[in-house]
């Protein structure tokens, strides 16, 4: 067997007396696409926001590439270049024109020379179709393109895993595939992905395995198939339901 | 909008005074702008009269407004100011850097950086607790009178240094208000990009957090270029301390006179550039968001 890319082993987290996360158990392997689904307040963004060490656990182990990665004296800022996190407020630098949002990471933190980061930048703006914003500032940008460049800013320092923390929850609705074909692109090159997401058709499409989770624990994961058609757990029926009933799924 | 305050119709509209009056119609405007004039002409009439014919008035022009005593005092009144500018020009340089670096040694987070954090909060508060003045005397006089080797005797040097340590407090602060006023996600996402938390501060933070506070500094620089004549108290012969000295001989206090024209010439333009950025950069803010 072998080592799967991501692994959550009984993490606990609380805000205050709040508890968010309870016992969370997760395995991700290479390549896979899993999407959290839930509620809002279940826990899923401050999951994400965990994996990448954003927010310290309070208790058990994340491992990645079967090393711990929430153990003392691991060197945080490494473990975040081998990631890439795109957050639901898109927050681009707005100082600073998308080229150069882009590429700040990879000079700054990997020391590629500019004109090197500049081509590789221009080679993702391309790709995604939105080679004419290199020098605009964030602000000219629709949230729809403004989601985009996050993805790319996030892709830059070549990432093996990818997190999305709800990044469709503010754009307008027209502008959601556009950002949700990305996403599909990077699952057809193999990016092992973990979505935390509200976009139930989408979960149903690009998930290999879903996770409910409710109020800080999985309550319940599975083939994407599974839990969309017949889930076991009654509070994933009436989530569900409830999404069916408001024409969303 | 029909309520518009009437201090934005000083001088009759858009202006240097204050935010631009709500769109009307051209005549309007400019009824509006002659009977601003009018009004103001009339004030300054009146003003100037009640003045001028008050049987005190010889007593005061004789004593601030002598026209000879103005000519004879203004050279040397005008040799110190320009040692007042370049004192605040050096120190607003120096002020901007060191309280740049203080605020960010403030804004660090995690334990090791601890005693760095609390040195800048000590710092801070012990010197915004002293007066700038007693500073300038514990400076100017105290460390030249200690006979150090190698240490500079400058009265001028230890005062200046006084007010550079008692505004960089205070401008850390500005700064760190700016630092607090970028939200946390760009933090999270500088460092989720694998930026430490220098870097982080270094290019995504200070960059946002100086344009939010550059209306606070500016207001920083208007007071900053008076505060300096202070360093007269150590015997430095700026402006004012020349006024003083011609006073001293002369009972006369034109000087004072002479030597305020000069830091109004200077810190007027500036409060009123300070006013106009701040519109301008307010109206760019407002023009984003809708």
């Amino acid at each position: 067997m072998t080592t799967p890319k991501l692994e959550l082993r009984g993490v606990w987290k609380a805000f205050g007396d709040k508890e968010v996360l309870r016992d969370v158990d997760l395995v991700v392997d290479h390549h896979e696409v899993v999407c959290l689904i839930g509620s809002s307040g279940s826990g899923k963004s401050t999951m994400l926001k965990c994996v990448n060490l954003l927010v310290p656990i309070d208790g058990g182990t994340i491992l990645l590439d079967g090393t711990d990665i929430t153990a003392q004296g691991v060197n945080q800022n490494q473990i975040r270049e081998s990631m890439g996190i795109v957050f639901q407020s898109f927050n681009l630098f707005p100082h600073m024109n998308i080229i150069d949002n882009i590429t700040l990471s990879p000079r700054k933190v990997h020391g590629v020379p500019r004109s090197q980061a500049e081509e590789k930048a221009k080679d993702l703006l391309d790709r995604f179709g939105l080679s004419e914003k290199i020098v605009e500032y964030p602000d000219r940008l629709s949230g729809g393109e403004q989601q985009r460049v996050a993805v790319i800013r996030a892709l830059a320092t070549e990432p093996e895993l990818m997190l999305f923390d709800e990044v469709t929850s503010a754009l307008d609705p027209e502008l959601v595939a556009e950002v949700l074909d990305v996403i599909r692109g990077l699952k057809d090159v193999g990016m092992t992905m973990v979505i935390a997401t509200h976009e139930m058709g989408f979960a149903r499409d690009v998930a290999d395995q879903v996770c409910f989770l409710d109020q800080g624990r999985i309550l319940e994961h599975g083939p994407a198939a599974q839990i969309f058609s017949s889930p076991r757990e009654a509070r994933t029926q009436q989530f569900l339901q409830r999404i069916t009933d408001a024409g969303r799924l | 909008m029909s309520d518009r305050s009437s201090l934005d119709d000083i001088g009759g509209g858009p202006g240097l005074l204050g935010p631009p009056p709500a769109p009307r119609g051209r005549e309007e405007g400019t009824r509006a702008a002659l009977i601003a004039a009018a009004s103001t002409l009339i004030f300054i009439g009146v003003a100037l009269w009640a003045i001028l014919t008050s049987e005190a008035w010889p007593a005061v022009q004789q004593q601030f407004f002598s026209w000879d005593d103005f000519v004879e005092v203004f050279p040397d009144v005008l040799g110190g100011f320009w040692l007042d500018i370049k004192m605040f020009l050096f120190a607003e340089i120096v002020i901007l850097a060191i309280s740049l670096v203080i605020a960010m040694v403030r804004s660090l987070r995690g334990p090791a950086f601890f005693p760095l954090r609390a040195l800048a909060v000590i710092f801070i508060d012990l010197v915004r607790g002293i007066p700038v003045i007693l500073l300038i005397l514990l400076l100017g006089f105290g460390v030249p009178a200690l006979q150090l080797p190698g240490v500079p005797k400058s009265a001028l040097f230890w005062g200046l240094t006084a007010i550079i340590i008692s505004y960089s407090a205070y401008t850390a602060e500005v700064y760190r208000a700016g630092i607090e006023s970028v939200h946390e996600s760009q933090r999270m996402s500088a460092r989720s990009l694998g930026l430490t938390q220098g870097q982080a501060l270094r290019y995504v933070i200070v960059p946002q957090a100086i344009r939010n506070v550059i209306p606070a500094l500016l207001n920083g620089f208007v007071s900053l270029q008076k505060d300096v004549a202070l360093v007269l108290v150590l015997g430095i012969r700026e402006a004012v301390r020349e006024a003083d000295i011609y006073a001293a001989k002369t009972f006369n206090y034109t000087g004072y006179i002479a030597a305020t024209l000069l830091f109004l010439a200077v810190s007027i333009p500036i409060a009123r550039f300070t006013d106009w950025y701040t519109n301008r950069d307010r109206r760019k803010k407002q023009s984003v968001s809708t």
